[in-house]
């Protein structure tokens, strides 16, 4: 009823104000008890080996009879979302799990190609716990918690033999052991791998034993399912309101427990390598309802994908980095030239030896074409920037195989090859063993999420964030084939030891009724929400003001960022929000299956969202990992970080519609590992 | 280029559902088909039209949501290519495309082409399992698995889960689909302690959901995506009987 009257008055063209209000109001019963904000890392103290065996000695236990008592609601369902949810429900834990996809088993995880690492040191190569670790801190360039990666590198051991018990076909050698493979950022050979469809394996192996729970009666899956706002009773998250994404019904669901596993934001810049459903309504609603959001300028820019052909891109497709090591990356030295090629008057085979520039050969002579990623996407943006891109947007380089071929035979790199050179052909229609492909930078992976402490949860009691939707392993950039690593570390061995700490201290009771106040009125909200949304039919659909906010953040809090663009994207973003809320066109209604206003709901979000990123590039006034301030780079163009006064997470807190955030510091302390400054040269 | 579309539109399951027909313009041959559908849908919205609603995720071929019939087959035909990485270059300007939701009974219709493929999953719950608690597992190299066993069942554990093969089928069998999983799963050795309880259970809830019988003609074979071989249907023949003998039918 309440709901119904909030939007006869709302009919028509509805204001940005009127929205806020609504929101705002609803704050009244669901999380007026407003708790001090603290953050607290909670890391064990003793030295970093024994800081998770002790740590896990110390954890208060639910006995296995009282187990059965506890509600857990896991939201996602991709690798730290099904291994945790499995895992719980094997503990005894009564599990809902939530997923906005058909079925689990397509939650984007299943995406992922390249592999695994693990300290296993079965090359006998010198990997270890500590190599593991200390590569990561490394490449997360000195932005990541300690104890955490620490974790992350002892349990990395126990994935594989979990996987592999579960069947997961990893690559063998002939005598039936696991075979390895390196990867960018590690001098040992640590990465498991199947195919080039890794993800999908370690998903479907999490999705089986998913399954079995699920056919057990231990998990109750809803598919088909979207989170739209998580409620908070006394402070702490007790559960969450979803919609049917079928028949559009709103309903509220209780728990002792809330774990948010629903991945991270890439979709914020719209063109990304991320699938299409990926969002940030799940975990920037818990920021709205007081969790803090840490590290949100964190991203991940992927150099070697397939560039946009046009305004009709809807998404970008990645194609494994290791066509690196075999294929050369150069653009024209003359622009004029480059536009030759634009325009389709030139072909690359035109173009001599001598008036190449092969720019990341020439500039960093020792790692050429295998820099890292940040160093390979920023390089490429910056000749195309010059006017030398290879492709009609001009937003293209070429990555040429020609020599390879020369070398090694057509055959050998078709071998070697052969499933991306295929896929690249399906997508551009060229053969690129005839012709150099074309390649671009694309958003890939973000860093930044919820803030969490050492047991994963939130600065809301009973608030857990996993895999990627938190924040705190990878620092400022990630390593490749660390993803995977961390969401089933997560979801598999820490999470499901570290939850128990919360239920024994609250105990069994501590569930609240669906009918609590706090949950009728977060119901009302979201339903107020949605209809507010439905009735403002104006002229743009949702799609398209998510491309033009996915061109500002490309624009402006993309690669390369300054203090003037961000403080531009600053003053757009808000414009482009209101007219949102007063000019977005959903056809359709509510009570039934309507895409538009599911993306709507998404984008209302990023809308929000993007903004609070580019304030935290904006105080960032540093260069690290992917985050890469133009005002802040060495005489030679490198990434400068300014250990002294931002060695710390930033993490914030949401003060209200329209208001700025306020950023909390979380210091980060580096007692093992000597911070210097990376050096590809 | 112009192109004519034929789409099915159906309201809800119970709606008997019945083709749209779109004239559309100014296709770029660079789009993908569903980035074709995107702008169509943009264009519907601005005619105050009911946009088609369909279903797709990755969009790089491998989370296996998109499911449509494109001018009678599974995914447009493009051999080993999902709806998503086919693009519009292999059409030409004055083309009819006709688009269809997968048609089996145990696949319902949400909505257009839409369906519902619940059915997998539960088969999937029925039994695609190996059944370890995490943590009480042997170390990974304990249990060596010969490389030829590992590659065949990576073969058959490349399965997206599309429905492509039930698609085709003129039973709308699901063999192919459950073929994969059971040939992976008792291809390793881990999986063989449960596996003739496996490949019963499968089976049965597989015809419980109202699949189909396999006879055979291999048309799912002809529109998997991920290319996987009919032998498999043989190897699940062959696990079925074996249990069978083993178990006796449960």
């Amino acid at each position: 009823m309440v709901a119904k009257k909030k939007i006869a008055k709302s009919k028509g063209k509805t204001s940005i104000n009127k929205t806020s209000r609504n929101s705002a109001d609803s704050m009244k019963v669901s999380s007026r008890v407003k708790k001090p904000f603290i953050l607290k890392p909670n890391i064990p103290p003793g030295p970093i080996s024994e800081k998770w065996n002790k740590h896990r000695f110390n954890l208060k236990l639910v006995t296995p009879a009282n187990k059965r008592k506890f509600e857990i609601i896991v939201v996602g369902s991709g690798l730290a979302g099904a291994s945790s949810a499995a895992t719980l429900a094997e503990l005894g834990y009564n599990v809902k799990c939530f997923c906005y996809q058909d079925s689990p088993r397509r939650a984007h995880s299943i995406a992922a190609q390249g592999g695994i690492n693990a300290a296993k040191n079965y090359q006998n190569d010198g990997d270890s716990v500590y190599r593991l670790f200390y590569d990561t801190v490394k490449g997360g360039d000195y932005r990541s918690r300690e104890a955490n990666v620490y974790r992350l590198a002892q349990v990395s051991v126990d994935i594989i033999d979990q996987c592999s018990a579960q069947g997961v076909p990893f690559a063998r050698e002939y005598g039936g052991l696991l075979a390895n493979r390196s990867f960018g950022g590690a001098q040992v050979s640590r990465t498991f791998y199947a195919r080039g469809q890794t993800g999908q394996q370690l998903l479907l192996g999490a999705y089986s034993a998913l399954n079995r729970q699920i056919g057990l009666g231990k998990v109750k899956m809803h598919c088909r399912t979207e989170m739209l706002d998580i409620v908070l009773v006394n402070g702490h998250a007790k559960g969450i309101v979803v919609r049917d994404m079928v028949t559009g019904k709103i309903s509220r669901h209780s728990a002792h427990a809330v774990v948010l596993a629903t991945g991270g934001y890439g979709n914020a810049f719209f063109l990304s390598t991320n699938a299409k459903g990926c969002n940030v309504t799940a975990t920037f609603r818990a920021y709205k309802r007081g969790a803090a959001f840490a590290n949100p300028c964190y991203t991940q820019i992927h150099p070697t994908c397939i560039p946009v052909s046009g305004s009709h891109q809807s998404k970008l497709t990645l194609m494994s980095e290791s066509l690196r090591n075999d294929g050369r990356v150069w653009v024209p030295k003359d622009k004029k030239v480059a536009e030759k090629i634009r325009k389709g008057e030139l072909k690359p085979s035109d173009v001599a030896e001598k008036n190449r520039d092969y720019y990341l050969e020439s500039k960093y002579p020792s790692f050429g074409n295998l820099v890292p990623r940040d160093l390979a996407s920023r390089n490429a943006k910056e000749v195309c920037d010059e006017g030398r891109g290879v492709v009609a947007s001009g937003l293209g380089v070429y990555l040429d195989f020609t020599d390879a071929i020369q070398r090694m035979g057509e055959n050998t790199v078709r071998e070697r090859y052969g499933n991306l050179f295929d896929m690249y052909e399906k997508i551009t229609g060229n053969n690129a063993y005839q012709n150099p492909m074309t390649i671009y930078p694309a958003v890939h992976y973000t860093m930044g999420g919820l803030w969490v402490d050492y047991n994963l949860m939130s600065n809301l009691p009973g608030l857990f964030a996993i895999g990627e939707a938190n924040f705190s392993d990878h620092g400022a950039n990630r390593l490749g084939a660390s993803a995977l690593m961390q969401g089933l570390a997560d979801g598999y061995f820490v999470l499901p030891y570290t939850i128990g700490q919360y239920l024994a201290e609250i105990g069994e009771g501590d569930r609240p009724s669906l009918d609590d106040p706090a949950f009728i009125s977060v119901q009302d909200e979201v339903e107020c929400r949605i209809n507010t949304m439905l009735s403002i039919k104006g002229e743009r659909t949702p799609t398209s003001f998510h491309r033009e906010l996915g061109q500002i953040m490309w624009d402006k809090c993309g690669m390369e960022r300054n203090k003037t663009q961000l403080q531009e994207a600053i003053k757009l973003i808000p414009r482009l929000r209101q007219e949102f809320w007063s000019n977005v066109k959903i056809p359709g209604e509510n009570a039934s299956l309507n895409q538009n206003l599911e993306r709507a709901g998404r984008v209302a979000d990023f809308l929000e969202f993007g903004e609070l990123m580019c304030r935290d590039a904006l105080q960032r006034e540093e260069s690290c990992g992917g985050h890469f301030r133009s005002e802040h780079q060495t005489t030679e163009g490198e990434a400068k970080r300014n250990d002294d006064d931002f060695s710390y997470v930033s993490a914030w807190e949401y003060m209200g519609e329209n208001k700025k955030p306020k950023l909390h510091k979380e210091p980060l302390k580096y007692e093992e590992v000597k911070m210097t400054q990376r050096n590809y040269k | 280029m112009n192109l004519k579309l034929k789409v099915w539109r159906q309201e809800n399951a119970d709606d008997p559902g019945h083709f749209g027909i779109y004239m559309v313009q100014d296709i770029a041959p660079d789009m993908s088909f569903l980035e074709m559908l995107d702008f169509v849908n943009e264009n519907i919205i601005a005619d105050d039209g009911d946009p088609i609603a369909f279903d797709s995720d990755c969009r790089e071929g491998i989370c296996g949501a998109c499911s449509m019939v494109i001018n009678g087959v599974p995914h447009g035909g493009q051999q080993g290519t999902t709806a998503c990485q086919l693009h519009m270059r292999h059409f030409c300007s004055g083309d009819t495309v006709t688009i269809e939701p997968w048609r089996a009974t145990a696949f319902p219709v949400h909505r257009d082409l839409i369906v519902n493929r619940t059915s997998f999953d539960r088969i999937q719950q029925a039994g695609g399992f190996i059944s370890v608690r995490t943590g009480s597992v042997p170390d990974a190299n304990a249990t060596p698995v010969p490389k030829e066993d590992a590659d065949l069942a990576m073969d058959a554990a490349q399965c997206i889960g599309c429905g492509a093969c039930v698609a085709a089928c003129k039973n709308a069998s699901a063999m192919l689909f459950v073929a994969a999983k059971v040939s992976h799963l008792s291809l390793v050795p881990q999986g063989q302690p449960e596996r003739e309880r496996r490949a019963i259970a499968m089976v049965k809830q597989m015809d419980k959901e109202g699949f189909g019988n396999c006879t055979v003609t291999g048309a799912c074979e002809a529109v998997c995506p991920k290319e996987i071989s009919i032998d498999f249907i043989g190897r699940l023949n062959r696990e079925y009987g074996r249990a069978i003998l083993k178990k006796g039918n449960a």
